[in-house]
């Protein structure tokens, strides 16, 4: 998706119609799962079964479900839930990510060890293991949070160490340690602000991918448990109305695709913008 | 709907044919150089689960029945379609006045589908080898007042029992009773030998079982009409239906997809007419621990659910509300959801007389069958209506659900249908999963189960299904429907499942 979107803007102003696109995408995408906390059109959890699967507009904007919730409302107060998932999750990852590989990149003998332990996560499939722990903690937030999270250690690992290398390599270190400072102190000094654009690249990327494997989890029944709406879970429980009620699986397969697209865009124009490699590419 | 009326039957089956995937199961289907004027004798029937193995009488599961049952399996007497007691293998029985002996006069010529006769002998084997100490028959507490069984010669055999039971001919009209030959007993699970109309013809796993007419079936009285059956597992209710309007399927007879059952009953190439089934849908408590300790609290939890409206959310409206542990299936049935109908306000009043004005909060452990969590999720906004905050805890079944519940019983509450019919004498079991003791209940169904006398007994499994609704161990809400559909040009099959089964017997097509 990057390559392509890479591809696509050869020849833009680099960076700024995905970072205009992705922007209000994501601004919108935020700002309806906060709204959803002090107002939403209807009370998300409330069954009007007599009034079970409406058409959009024909009850609420986007009609009621099979248990005739207003799904307008579950997708907003949905939102705000995969938001605050995916955050969480992205949290865990970037914090504990960032540590490894700039310690990775700080330290050669760490290095070996810490890579090869991120080689090995890899080489989890992260529905699958999600779904083992969800099996071993029950489902919930909890699980959904620590396996999106812990799957994303190597990805912030591998990318925040290959750019400390580099930080590594300049003269300004150089003159650091010349001064006298220590590899802690140099990290935290010149190292970590030098690299975060990187990082909140990579954190909008992996806050998209976290999304996406949230609302599998929930389709799968490892999210938040019932009555918490879930885009995962909506659509899931649409299957088997896809002919009656389209809107069901629609809308929130729309609203996924929309985050999921948003927060790529977003985090491509911010490569594009923030990235000294990307801008001497383009 | 299009595609059938469009092209003729030879046309279709080349059309699908040209679909490389459908290729095979077209070549199962179709019977060369058959005129097109005489019916078919051909049947393929769909059904959700796929049983995991084909011997009724060595495991639970009642989709075992549902394949083999009455089709190549046979018992003593059958449950017919209105769950009356028929002669079978048995041709006729009395019965001692004092209820102790049951002498069956058994039928002569029948055959099992290896050639061996049926004879009192190997009734008597049969029987035995429920009975048996290592016995793994999945109702075999429902044969134990058998003391012994005799077979003076082999057109009779003799029953005595240890105390009198009266639903003893209904339990041996089912599934886990059928008759069974020592020779082919061992690899029944995968190859059946039975006395029935259908012998086993192969099982390939995953996909389907496939029958085809006995040719020397005993029964004269009651010919089949179908040459060849087949069994055709489909989990996914789309793919179930899109199998049913392609011709791929004929018939479905336990469509799990309740919202997709509208649209069947409109099409006149179907018959879709919903029955029921003996599937009791119960919200089991655990009685032994607090809160559900404490009657007023179920009584209260039952009187905050609107039984209707659930039925309506969690089963597009199909099936029946019951006020206990009976279905209207059941001989002696009352219709007991008046005892405590839907009133939000008085359970409110009750939680409060409990001590629980201030709410209440407890998990729910819920199955994945979508029956469940969408009645789960509807008795939680029930709940909350009368200040109840109930979790619900996604527990898978049948593993994980039946050591958490039946095994460890570590619940609050919980959702499952009872499969078994006329299963009230479960509240009885001790120990059981709802924890429930009441010494009157308990006396009441086991006068029931010895009462000889069919008026006597309906009377006392009225009064267990009064108390029942009264002391609420369980949350009663509703039956099951028997949501089948099959092609119009068909008869015979069941509308109602008094016994979980696909009886063949009757069904032919019409043209």
């Amino acid at each position: 998706m990057t390559a392509l979107a890479l591809k696509m803007r050869r020849g833009w102003r680099p960076g700024s119609v995905p970072l205009l696109v992705g922007g209000i995408l994501t601004a919108l995408l935020i700002a309806i799962a906060l709204t959803s906390l002090v107002w939403t059109p209807a009370d998300p959890t409330r069954m009007r079964i007599l009034q079970k699967l409406k058409g959009p507009l024909v009850s609420g904007l986007l009609g009621t479900d099979q248990l005739g919730r207003d799904v307008a409302s579950m997708l907003m107060r949905g939102a705000f839930n995969s938001l605050t998932t995916a955050f969480a999750a992205v949290a865990v990852g970037a914090v504990l990510g960032t540590l490894a590989g700039v310690a990775a990149a700080a330290n050669h003998k760490l290095d070996a060890v810490l890579m090869r332990i991120c080689d090995a996560l890899f080489a989890l499939p992260p529905i699958l293991s999600a779904i083992m722990l969800g099996a071993l903690l029950g489902p919930g937030a909890l699980t959904a949070i620590v396996a999106i999270g812990f799957f994303m250690i190597p990805v912030f690992a591998r990318v925040t160490r290959g750019a400390a290398m580099q930080v590594w390599a300049r003269e300004y270190i150089m003159a650091a340690r010349m001064a006298g400072k220590g590899t802690a102190r140099i990290t935290l000094e010149h190292v970590l602000p030098n690299i975060s654009a990187q990082v909140i690249v990579q954190v909008t990327i992996q806050l998209a991918m976290a999304i996406l494997t949230e609302a599998g989890l929930s389709f799968l029944g490892l999210g938040l448990p019932p009555p918490a709406p879930t885009w995962g879970r909506m659509l899931a429980e649409s299957q088997t109305y896809l002919i009656q009620a389209p809107h069901l699986a629609l809308a929130p397969g729309l609203a996924i695709a929309a985050a999921v697209l948003g927060l790529n865009l977003l985090g491509d124009g911010l490569a594009a913008r923030l990235d000294p490699r990307r801008r001497q590419a383009s | 709907m299009v595609t059938r009326t469009r092209f003729s039957r030879p046309r279709r089956r080349l059309l699908a044919g040209a679909a490389a995937g459908a290729a095979l199961a077209v070549a199962m289907l179709g019977l060369p150089g058959r005129a097109e004027a005489a019916p078919r004798t051909d049947l393929v029937v769909g059904m959700p689960v796929e049983p995991p193995g084909l011997d009724p009488t060595s495991a639970a599961p009642t989709v075992i029945g549902q394949v083999v049952w009455q089709n190549v399996f046979q018992g003593l007497t059958r449950v017919d379609r209105d769950g009356k007691v028929q002669p079978q293998l048995a041709r006729s029985w009395t019965v001692s006045p004092d209820g102790l002996t049951y002498t069956f006069a058994l039928q002569q010529g029948a055959k099992f589908h290896n050639g061996e006769p049926f004879t009192a002998e190997t009734a008597k084997f049969s029987l035995d080898a429920i009975r048996a100490p290592g016995s793994v028959n999945p109702q075999k507490a429902l044969y134990a007042v058998i003391a012994d069984v005799k077979a003076p010669d082999p057109q009779t055999l003799v029953l005595t029992l240890s105390k009198p039971s009266g639903n003893l001919l209904f339990w041996l009209g089912l599934p886990a009773a059928v008759m069974v030959e020592p020779k082919s007993r061992e690899t029944l699970k995968s190859n059946p030998v039975g006395t029935g109309p259908f012998r086993f013809v192969a099982w390939r796993k995953g996909d389907r079982v496939e029958l085809a007419r006995s040719p020397d079936y005993w029964d004269a009285a009651r010919r089949v009409h179908l040459d060849k059956v087949t069994f055709r597992f489909i989990g996914d209710p789309q793919a179930a239906a899109a199998a049913l309007r392609a011709g791929d399927v004929d018939a479905y007879p336990l469509l799990p997809a309740p919202e997709l059952y509208g649209a069947f009953q409109k099409d006149k190439a179907f018959k879709a007419e919903p029955g029921l089934t003996e599937m009791k849908v119960v919200a089991g408590m655990n009685n032994a621990e607090k809160p559900f300790s404490d009657k007023r609290v179920r009584q209260a939890l039952m009187m905050a659910v609107d039984r209707k409206l659930l039925i309506e959310g969690a089963y597009s409206g199909y099936g029946a509300p019951i006020g206990s542990h009976y279905t209207p299936n059941d001989p002696g049935y009352k219709d007991l959801t008046g005892v405590y109908p839907y009133d939000p306000a008085k359970a409110k009043a009750l939680l409060a007389e409990a001590g629980y004005a201030k709410g209440l909060t407890f998990t729910f452990k819920s199955p994945q069958m979508a029956y469940a969590t969408r009645t789960a999720e509807i008795l939680q906004a029930m709940f909350s209506e009368v200040g109840v905050t109930m979790t619900i805890v996604p527990t898978e079944f049948p593993a994980k659900w039946v050591q958490e519940v039946m095994r460890d019983r570590s619940f609050d509450m919980t959702v499952i249908a009872h499969a078994e019919p006329m299963d009230i004498g479960i509240y009885a079991n001790d120990p059981y999963y709802f924890g429930y003791k009441n010494p009157a209940f308990n006396d009441v169904v086991t006068r029931a189960a010895q009462a000889t006398d069919e008026a006597a007994r309906l009377k006392l499994y009225g009064e267990a299904q009064e108390i029942l609704a009264a002391d609420v161990p369980a949350l009663f809400l509703f039956v099951l429907p028997k949501l089948s559909v099959w092609r119009a040009k068909l008869t015979g099959f069941w509308k109602n499942e008094p016994v979980p089964s696909n009886d063949l017997t009757e069904v032919r097509w019409t043209e």
